[in-house]
């Protein structure tokens, strides 16, 4: 194909920093190019499908970490290299947050202005980098600050990452810090900079024999295959190889297994609709792309149990008859795409990933993807468009991820969560499994604390938990506050007040109180918390976060955020009612009427504020 | 003796529409189906000759057991599906879908369709405040994703800038753009297959973009005009129009619309030819013609200024 390119040359850096990435793979058989119009042949087709475009993140990546920013003659080159118009990769990497298409200070600080830093006992960091540095988006000698959403460090609080690019170029999530340790640490060559990854389970010590799901957390080494294999790991697959995938997904089943991501839907069904797809190859994702603000479970596993997570897409692997895996990370987690990708090349050094598998003649590779700042990643059709080298944008379902997905080819997908259940089902069994819990809500969960309670962290319970007691758990709320109301399930689910303590916390037990589990969330609030703030963070939120490819949350999330902006302010068109009657109507077309989750879930914890009376005076 | 000649066989599909049993082939979309049966339903991004994309969400109807409303654009028939186009859910969800658009797009110059559909569901632009004023050209594209100007909710954001004029075919005036997708799918795979364009940013800042907001001369622009035949609302409009509107002379009802052949080449492309004032103004293809699908090249869409000359 004839591509046109219309910037200037790339410089020999950003060359070296494409190359890296595409030098790996066969390159196009040939690039002419004759002044700006250049002939790329690839013998593939137009556009891409079976292609190499799949590596256009990864190449973005490369060349933001190493320069800092994404020129337009680095654009030009990376296109001609993949075979993709320059126009779709501009489209592309403007899409996403970590990316930037302007010259750009080489240290860039994502200061977590989200609603957990903002409610946390710390300091809220957009605040300090605020006082100390002035508005975002400026160069301080080489330095410059931006506001960031949810880092996934809730239960420290005051988190904040840091893109360094050049050489050695870096990225470290930081928490908690404030403005001068962070100037403290900056002021270090970036290789000395230190990585806080303490995971706050506190269960651990009081109570370890609860833990399921999070039972090797802090126990094993998080870099050592053999450490995890002395703490029984790799015996789920072995027990997967000896019964065969049918029997694995029966197993699945008997456990009564439900998906954790958000949607609940039971994954035996899935497994099964792929394994039986005639179509080839199957793929295999787990969904790492944890995004939702409050929830940091499943950087907890990669940081922590990262083997886990690469034993359970194995055996979802064999189960489906998939050929090959993704993880997907989001950008935000440096440790635990670090960790991950080291638990990866560990297990294909010793045989448990690759050709022949415990040679039991099972082949299953694994490769690891980084997001690059967007939440409607996550969602798990716009996930696959991202590892395409696609904008995440969701597509519209049917067709389901087991008919067509990535690649347009049969796709399992699963969160972290779910597959770390695998290995506990195949441990003791499917039937021993359902009896944990609900008898429609089987299995523990985890559950993300923080906010205002005496010892936020990761917490895992049973199915059935009633909110109160979790609470307890956690210490209860931080001494002398009282509670105000409880975040349930993220941003994307609904506040509680403190009389409805007595939720239990289980599919059934949640939907009866109409609400949601969502990932975990579970993020308190007490009577000093400025509820109009809170909201108002979250309808920006998803105005932010949308993708802006359908009419009502491309709008609606910005009508909203205008509308609740007035009510804060007191300004509003008509009167509080008129506002409130306008919320219910953009709330509706927008749940009924969205392509995905995001917009069909964007206005629910705001009505659920209203209906508390928790906003507005 | 069938060696080679594909037998098409469509089974037929029960379902059920607005309470009335109908039979329709399998693999019809639920809008063909309803356009056949002679219910009205609006669209904005969808159209015959392109891959329906779904995103302007107005074509939407109930689908018994759908949490959600369904895109009748893409969604297709099942045996036993039952329809409703016409409730008040329905008509709730497109109204305000039509409310959102105008509230942050100009919608003034449409097509006569979505006009009429604008005035079926009281459309009340101004329902979410007075419209913000215009930025400046390429303002909207350079926001960091996930990074917005916040405003103080009194004025409603649009996406209103002034017209981009940077060539003699066309003009691009994105005040206009409901971002339907179908020019860039018109000047990628569906048609042209130049990817010139293609959607930048995110959210409410997202928009049609050539890489980095270059000018369409220096970019892969081939001037087709495709994209300029598929807009929906005018976003994209050819140059002599916008001229003509610019002084007020542009008058449609003066026009006469003359059906031809392109005499440029053998393939046999029809020709619309329309003229105002002993002028031609603009050319068209019609969409249903076998050779066209409504595309044409530079040569048949421009090659008449001398003409007009």
């Amino acid at each position: 194909m004839d591509l046109r390119t219309s910037g200037g040359p790339a410089s020999a850096k950003e060359k070296e920093a494409v190359d890296s990435v595409i030098s790996k793979l066969e390159k196009p058989s040939s690039v002419e190019t004759n002044g700006k119009i250049a002939h790329v042949s690839h013998g593939i087709p137009f556009d891409n499908k079976g292609g190499q475009r799949d590596l256009l993140l990864p190449a973005l990546h490369a060349i933001q970490e190493r320069i800092g920013w994404i020129s337009h003659g680095a654009l030009d080159y990376l296109s001609l290299q993949l075979g993709v118009p320059p126009a779709e990769t501009y489209g592309v990497a403007s899409f996403y947050a970590m990316f930037s298409l302007e010259e750009t200070p080489s240290t860039v600080i994502h200061a977590c202005d989200d609603i957990a830093c903002r409610a946390a006992k710390n300091a809220d960091p957009a605040a300090f980098m605020n006082d100390k540095y002035g508005e975002p988006n400026s160069d301080l000698n080489g330095l410059m600050w931006i506001r960031s959403p949810c880092l996934g460090r809730c239960e420290e609080g005051s988190a904040a990452l840091v893109q360094r690019a050049g050489e050695p170029h870096r990225r470290i999530l930081l928490a908690p810090v404030d403005a001068s340790s962070l100037a403290d640490e900056m002021r270090k060559p970036s290789d000395q900079w230190t990585s806080t990854d303490s995971a706050r389970v506190p269960q651990r010590g009081t109570d370890a024999s609860a833990l399921r799901l999070l039972k090797r957390v802090g126990v094993v080494d998080p870099l050592s295959i053999d450490s995890y294999r002395s703490h029984g790991g790799y015996e789920p697959l072995r027990r997967a190889l000896d019964i065969g995938p049918e029997n694995v997904i029966r197993e699945i089943k008997d456990a009564k297994l439900m998906g954790r991501g958000g949607a609940a839907f039971p994954t035996a069904v899935k497994w099964e609709s792929v394994a039986r797809n005639s179509v080839r190859p199957h793929y295999f994702v787990c969904n790492a792309d944890e995004s939702e603000p409050g929830t940091f479970k499943d950087r907890v596993i990669m940081e922590q149990d990262p083997f886990s997570i690469v034993e359970g897409l194995t055996i979802a692997g064999f189960a489906t008859g998939s050929e090959k895996g993704y993880i997907y990370i989001r950008g935000e987690y440096p440790l635990g795409e670090e960790r991950i990708s080291n638990a990866v090349s560990m297990a294909m050094k010793k045989g448990l990933l690759g050709r022949n598998i415990m040679g039991r003649g099972f082949d299953f590779d694994i490769e690891v993807r980084r997001g690059a700042g967007a939440y409607i990643a996550g969602e798990e059709t716009a996930l696959f468009n991202s590892i395409e080298g696609k904008r995440a944008e969701p597509r519209n379902k049917p067709p389901f991820p087991a008919q067509a997905g990535l690649f347009n080819k049969p796709t399992g997908v699963n969160n972290v969560e779910t597959l770390i259940n695998v290995l506990e089902i195949l441990s003791i069994g499917g039937p021993d499994f359902a009896q944990i819990g609900t008898p429609d809500s089987t299995g523990t969960r985890l559950f993300c604390l923080s906010g205002s309670v005496n010892n936020p962290g990761l917490y895992e319970a049973p199915f059935g938990i009633k909110l109160g007691e979790l609470l307890d758990m956690a210490g209860g709320i931080t001494a002398g506050k009282a509670l105000k109301t409880i975040l349930l399930g993220g941003a994307a689910g609904s506040f509680v007040g403190p009389d409805q303590l007595d939720i239990r916390l289980s599919f059934e037990g949640v939907r009866a109180a109409g609400v949601t589990l969502g990932s975990g969330v579970i993020m308190v609030f007490d009577q000093d918390a400025d509820m109009d703030q809170v909201i108002l963070r979250i309808a920006q939120f998803f105005r932010e976060e949308s993708c802006g490819q359908c009419v009502p949350c491309r709008v609606g999330t910005q009508r909203l955020e205008e509308l609740l902006t007035r009510i804060v302010n007191g300004t509003t068109m008509g009167s509080r009612n008129d506002e409130l009657a306008l919320l219910g109507k953009v709330s509706t077309v927008m749940r009924e009427s969205s392509i995905c989750g995001l917009g069909q879930t964007a206005a629910n914890a705001v009505e659920s504020a209203f209906k508390l009376g928790l906003a507005g005076g | 003796m069938n060696d080679g000649i594909a037998v098409a066989i469509r089974r037929s599909v029960k379902i059920t529409l607005d309470g009335k049993e109908v039979a329709a082939p399998e693999g019809s979309s639920i809008l063909q189906t309803c356009r056949s049966h002679g219910i009205d339903i609006p669209t904005l991004c969808y159209l015959e000759n392109l891959t329906p994309v779904n995103t302007c969400r107005l074509c939407m109807v109930e689908v018994e057991g759908s949490r959600t409303l369904v895109p009748s654009c893409s969604r297709k028939i099942e045996s036993g599906m039952v329809i409703r186009t016409d409730s008040q859910r329905v008509s709730d969800s497109r109204k305000m879908v039509l409310e959102l658009l105008a509230s942050s797009v100009d919608m003034s110059i449409v097509s006569p369709e979505l006009g009429a559909w604008m005035e079926r569901y009281q459309v009340d632009k101004e329902r979410f405040g007075p419209l913000a004023a215009p930025s400046q050209i390429g303002d909207r594209g350079k926001t960091r994703a996930g990074h917005h100007h916040k405003n103080d909710g009194t004025i409603a954001a649009t996406v209103a800038e002034p017209t981009r004029v940077d060539n003699n075919q066309y003009v691009r005036d994105y005040s206009r753009c409901v971002l339907c997708y179908r020019c860039v799918e018109a000047c990628g795979t569906d048609a042209q297959n130049t990817f010139a364009i293609a959607l930048g940013g995110r959210g409410f800042e997202a928009h049609i973009t050539t890489e980095f907001d270059v000018a369409l001369p220096e970019s892969a622009c081939v001037y087709c005009g495709n994209c300029v035949a598929v807009c929906p609302t005018n976003a994209l409009m050819f140059k002599i129009e916008h001229d003509l509107r610019q002084v007020s002379k542009w008058d449609e009802s003066k026009q006469t619309i003359t059906r031809t052949i392109c005499p440029y080449c053998g393939v046999g492309c029809n020709l619309e030819i329309h003229e105002q004032d002993n002028r031609i103004v603009k050319v068209t293809s019609p969409l249903d013609h076998d050779v066209t699908h409504g595309m044409l090249c530079v040569k048949g869409r421009f090659g008449f200024e001398f003409i007009n000359g």
